[in-house]
């Protein structure tokens, strides 16, 4: 289909960008569009005004700075994937990337707009919960951090408010005891996963500590399973599967009672993967 | 706010100048502004790949980009592609092994193959099957069923390398 009607604006400044969000309450932001555009063409959506955020300047790039990395908003997926830094600092992201859609969409698409459009089925909200990473935000009353734990607040809703623009990500840098593992299970390469697992951990010996299970696809946001992330913790891995508490709904792809299932699945295979890594 | 967007870019190497409305895409515009017509409109929500084309050197889906986003932007359609000679080779292979029927895939497949083509020239490598799959996941077939599609590329990947199939 194609969308409803609606205005363009292309914003050269930050600044800018948050006067025309309070200008207009009808304003969404256009950063990679791989979402939000698909969604217009559908009419799930249609705004009175898109807000071109794609000229300002400073939005893009990856740091690696004081035992963080430094994501820009506007970095697109692409850029991320063929990141040294990325790859050597942020590993879960690194393995996450290629699932992200498909390259015509990496080369579009944008972190910040993944994290901001908070699709409960995307990759890159779990890796951000499972990692304890932050998000930046600048508004009307200036720039804040908001922890991933506080960030995702339901469906396709998130901390920020009607005028903030999400900034950039930061997540803790690897170091020689950080563990990740990622899997996904999706009808085609690419595709939305049908249930999906991002984790983290520290090495313990010859175990792990500070263990981190986010799931996507199996609730409204990107959920942790603490029962199971202690299990883990104790070497357990039949006990994290018996621990799991999610209740995924029925969708287009698989029932819940499937969901779940499956989620145990991607547990094993992400545990094993958090085991067998070495610094 | 203005629902109407004046837009100079250059398409396939000719400048172009157009006032389009905000909400057009860049495969609409392409397609019904321009008259090429050789980027097809498929699923028009970023899943089927029929509308690939390259923007500023790297592909993209025709149908998740608006026409305004691409003021000053080189836009290349497969008519580009084609006419230059860039992807005759492939072309040619996909004749030669009838990797397509219907050939409404087919300029988006051609598209993205050739991206991945470039990439492995860079890297100065063959892609494996398993990589011209992922590379064209996003470019639905529903004639072939891929595989003399992944056979035409690879062939055409490894003439390219100079490898001999």
């Amino acid at each position: 289909m194609k969308p409803a009607p609606f205005a363009y604006k292309k914003a050269r400044s930050l600044d800018e960008a948050i006067a025309l969000l309070g200008e207009n309450p009808d304003a969404r932001l256009l950063a990679g569009g791989q979402s939000l555009i698909a969604t217009l063409n559908m009419r799930l959506s249609a705004p009175g005004l898109l807000i071109d955020i794609n000229g300002i300047g400073g939005l893009d790039g990856i740091a690696h700075k004081g035992g963080a990395v430094e994501i820009g908003a506007l970095t697109r997926h692409c850029a991320a994937e063929r990141s040294d830094a990325v790859g050597k600092h942020a590993p879960l992201i690194a393995r996450a990337m290629p699932f992200i859609g498909h390259p015509a969409i990496r080369n579009r698409g944008t972190l910040g707009g993944s994290i901001a459009f908070a699709d409960p089925a995307a990759e890159l909200p779990a890796c951000l919960l499972a990692l304890d990473g932050e998000i930046d935000a600048q508004g009307p009353k200036g720039k804040r951090t908001i922890k991933a734990g506080d960030y995702f607040k339901g469906l396709y809703e998130t901390a920020l408010g009607p005028q903030e623009i999400l900034t950039a990500i930061r997540l803790p840098a690897a170091n020689a005891g950080s563990r990740v593992g990622f899997a996904e299970l999706a009808r085609r390469h690419g595709d939305y996963a049908i249930v999906g697992l991002a984790a983290s951990a520290r090495a313990d010996g010859k175990g792990l500590k500070d263990v981190r299970l986010a799931y996507f696809g199996v609730g409204n946001t990107p959920l942790r399973a603490e029962k199971s992330e202690a299990a883990l913790v104790r070497g357990d891995v039949d006990g994290a599967v018996a621990a799991l508490d999610l209740e995924p709904h029925d969708d287009i792809q698989a029932t819940g009672a499937v969901k779940k299932h499956l989620a145990g699945v991607l547990l094993r295979r992400v545990a094993a993967q958090l085991m067998e890594q070495r610094p | 706010m203005s629902m109407d967007i004046d837009i100079t870019l250059t398409v396939n190497g000719e400048r172009v100048a157009e006032r389009v409305e905000a909400r057009k895409s860049l495969v609409d515009f392409v397609r019904d502004d321009l008259g090429l017509t050789g980027s097809h409109v498929g699923c028009e929500h970023g899943v089927c790949g029929a509308c690939t084309m390259r923007v500023d050197g790297v592909i993209v889906r025709g149908c998740l980009m608006l026409a305004a986003q691409c003021d000053g932007s080189h836009v290349e359609t497969i008519e580009g592609l084609s006419d230059s000679g860039e992807v005759a080779d492939l072309q040619a292979a996909f004749e030669q092994r009838n990797a397509l029927q219907c050939g409404y895939c087919t300029p988006g497949m051609l598209t993205a193959a050739q991206e991945l083509l470039d990439q492995a020239k860079a890297k100065q490598s063959v892609p494996s099957r398993d990589e011209i799959r992922e590379h064209i996941s996003g470019n639905y077939c529903r004639c072939t069923g891929y595989h003399a599609i992944v056979d035409a590329v690879e062939s055409v990947a490894k003439a390219r390398a100079g490898v001999k199939s």
